[in-house]
């Protein structure tokens, strides 16, 4: 991929690289002797990178493959193949002890504060766990890391001892982050950290997640299905679609003008809190459901959807994921 | 428009073991014929208890309708027999609810399931009703209806169960569809699909509709009006324009200021809403937004505002009452600022 391409904000430096990503789930039969029959291929074949203090927005429906690539770039899953750099290491090739030294530098927020957090520890334990295990900060040190950090995230430092059921959806989201923060990373995966959130909360974690990537330059990969949201967050947006990147681009571009028509059908299905702008727009509406990632459609994996399918689209080979311009890349035989 | 129902200071409460949860507190609002009611709000706010409420579908102990009228065609649900509220619903008032996965009985063929209703409230013998049955799936947009009406829930993705519902719902033409967040567990290109659906619907059938959601953005495209809720409690009641042009209570303004717009110009920063929501238990003496006002004054710790009229359909429940568009510039200023 083109190195050159400036994104949002001029950010130069790549943090991490990912080519020709794959992860696949075999499927298998039978109890004793389980036969291979087939594989979910979440994630089939991803090429992109990320700047040093970027926000990288990753968007696309349930079952796209989003969270498995957040997931297979920390290696919380092992890649099926493919490479994922960090900085120069590759990740995929490190194991044990080399390994977790690289997971200090990369951390995720997850989802659901109600289920991310181990109920049976105390605030002190959760945040302060990960500098114990790294062997960071022991004790006293520990304690004053702690709250430091609890602080940070904007929560009492007083909330030390209590444990995360007395605390609100948001107020968990902040613990999760302050555990997040705890090793000093430089690339955080935020895989959905608002959908759970009501709409009030949504706002106070998100100003919060762009005052740390300011405070501490860190770098974010941001997965979200709320496209209001990545806009407003990411400086540039790649869109997925059945474990695939269909298009990518800076954020303002990618919103004034997308040219996948996938991306397309998704902007025209957000709803805006205007009614006289809703008055006016357009809706292209999707037919049908996204089909099986066990065995995706041949030639464009979108084209059983599309509204703009040619007879091309439905051979293989699938359409080139390539720059359009100024590092605006789309996988579409529309438009190469 | 005739008005088809009535909701008069409506209140619900749960008796639990940790205390009364005041969940519904003294609601007020009403529906006309064809008319689409937005009722936004987050969770805990009493929107979905409200409508239950109307169903008359509060698990009971622990809760309880303690006071209020609901006037559907002119009679009260909240008085009469258990016997002439099942006639009511499900044939003049149908809901349909927001998870399609658990609200569908797995053991049961979609035609079991939609023919019920036929065969119970319009009479229909068997064969009628799979007919109609099969016309609904047509309607909703079901693609070979004729088979799929002997497959099971399972065999649906969330989008089409979503449907099949919808063709439950409106089995028996119903004159108001209640419809709670019936698309948020869906994706977004699936929510456009069933939004589209609903508004046809709407449009041939000529039902009323109250559309509950947490997302004040649908609603823009959907509604006809829009009431507000809050601990409860219904802060704010307009027609839909009103309330994203010249939204009066707080609250509201500040549901606006929150939320990330997809055609945002700048990227500016978002304006929060500070705080919690109050616990329902321990209800707040007062505005329960009080505590996370920016315009609280001290009357608004001490007496819950009424809601008072505004303009000609438009009501807000606060003594302050903010308008224009310099008081929302100095809201946003003064969040950033702090």
């Amino acid at each position: 991929m083109d190195t050159q391409r400036a994104s949002g904000n001029g950010h130069t430096q790549t943090l991490i690289r990912v080519e020709d990503l794959r992860v696949y789930f075999p499927i298998t039969k039978g109890i004793i002797f389980q036969r291979h029959v087939g594989d979910v291929k979440a994630v089939d074949g991803l090429a992109f990178e990320i700047k040093r203090g970027e926000t990288l927005g990753l968007v696309g429906e349930s079952g796209c493959g989003k969270s498995t690539t957040g997931r297979a770039i920390l290696q919380l899953y092992r890649p099926t193949s493919g490479r994922v750099y960090f900085e120069d290491v590759d990740l995929t090739a490190l194991k044990g002890e080399a390994l977790r030294r690289m997971r200090r530098r990369m951390q995720m927020i997850f989802q659901d504060p109600y289920a991310s957090l181990n109920p049976r520890m105390t605030v002190g334990g959760i945040v302060g766990e990960p500098l114990e295990v790294h062997g960071i900060a022991k004790g006293k040190e520990k304690q004053e890391r702690v709250q430091e950090l609890l602080r940070v995230v904007g929560l009492n430092p007083y909330f030390v001892n209590r444990y995360p059921h007395e605390f609100s959806g948001g107020q968990r989201q902040r613990i999760g982050i302050a555990r997040a923060l705890a090793l000093n990373p430089d690339f955080i995966v935020c895989d959905e950290p608002i959908s759970a959130l009501d709409v009030s909360i949504q706002a106070q974690i998100i100003n919060l997640l762009e005052d740390l990537q300011d405070q501490f330059g860190l770098t974010y990969l941001f997965i979200a299905h709320d496209l209001s949201v990545v806009r407003h967050i990411s400086d540039r947006v790649a869109v997925m679609y059945l474990g695939k990147i269909v298009e990518l681009a800076d954020r303002v571009e990618l919103y004034e003008n997308p040219l996948h028509p996938y991306t397309q059908a998704l902007l025209s299905a957000v709803p805006i809190p205007d009614p006289d702008v809703e008055a006016k727009r357009q809706r292209i509406i999707l037919e049908g459901d996204v089909p099986s990632p066990t065995n995706p459609p041949r030639g464009c994996r979108f084209h059983t959807r599309c509204p703009l399918a040619m007879d091309v689209c439905r051979e293989d080979p699938e359409p080139e994921f390539k720059d359009a311009g100024g590092g605006h890349y789309v996988a579409c035989h529309l438009v190469h | 428009m005739a008005r088809l129902l009535d909701v008069r200071n409506l209140e619900t409460r749960f008796y639990t073991q940790d205390g009364v949860v005041h969940a519904v507190n003294g609601v007020s609002f009403h529906v006309d014929e064809g008319e689409t009611l937005g009722i936004v709000g987050e969770s805990g706010s009493g929107k979905s208890v409200t409508v239950l409420s109307i169903m008359r579908l509060i698990p009971s102990p622990p809760g309880k309708i303690t006071n209020g009228e609901v006037i559907f065609e002119g009679r009260d649900l909240l008085k009469i027999d258990e016997e002439e509220m099942r006639e009511v619903r499900g044939n003049r008032i149908a809901m349909i609810f927001q998870d399609p996965m658990t609200s569908l009985n797995p053991v049961l063929t979609i035609e079991q399931q939609i023919t019920e209703a036929l065969e119970l409230h319009l009479g229909m013998n068997h064969q009628q009703a799979r007919r109609r049955a099969i016309e609904l799936l047509k309607m909703v947009g079901i693609p070979a209806a004729e088979q799929r009406i002997d497959n099971y829930p399972h065999q649906f993705s969330g989008g089409m169960r979503q449907r099949v519902m919808i063709a439950m719902g409106l089995a028996c033409n119903p004159r108001l569809l209640i419809a709670d967040e019936p698309t948020t567990a869906l994706d977004v290109t699936i929510q456009a699909q069933i939004v589209e659906l609903v508004k046809r619907l709407r449009d041939e059938i000529g039902m009323a509709i109250i559309w509950i959601t947490h997302d004040l953005s649908l609603l823009a495209g959907l509604a006809d009006r829009i009431i507000v809720m809050y601990a409860g409690q219904v802060v704010e009641s307009a027609p839909t324009a009103d309330i994203y042009r010249n939204p009066r209570h707080p609250y509201t303004i500040g549901l606006l200021q929150s939320i990330p717009r997809l055609d945002e110009k700048r990227r500016e920063r978002l304006a929060p809403i500070e705080g919690l929501p109050p616990d329902l238990i321990d209800y707040p003496q007062g505005c329960p937004f009080a505590p996370r006002c920016r315009f609280a004054v001290e009357r608004c710790f001490e007496e819950d505002p009424p809601l008072e009229k505004v303009g000609p359909e438009h009501e807000a429940a606060c003594w302050v009452k903010p308008v224009g568009q310099e008081v929302l510039a100095a809201w946003r200023a003064a969040v950033l600022e702090s």
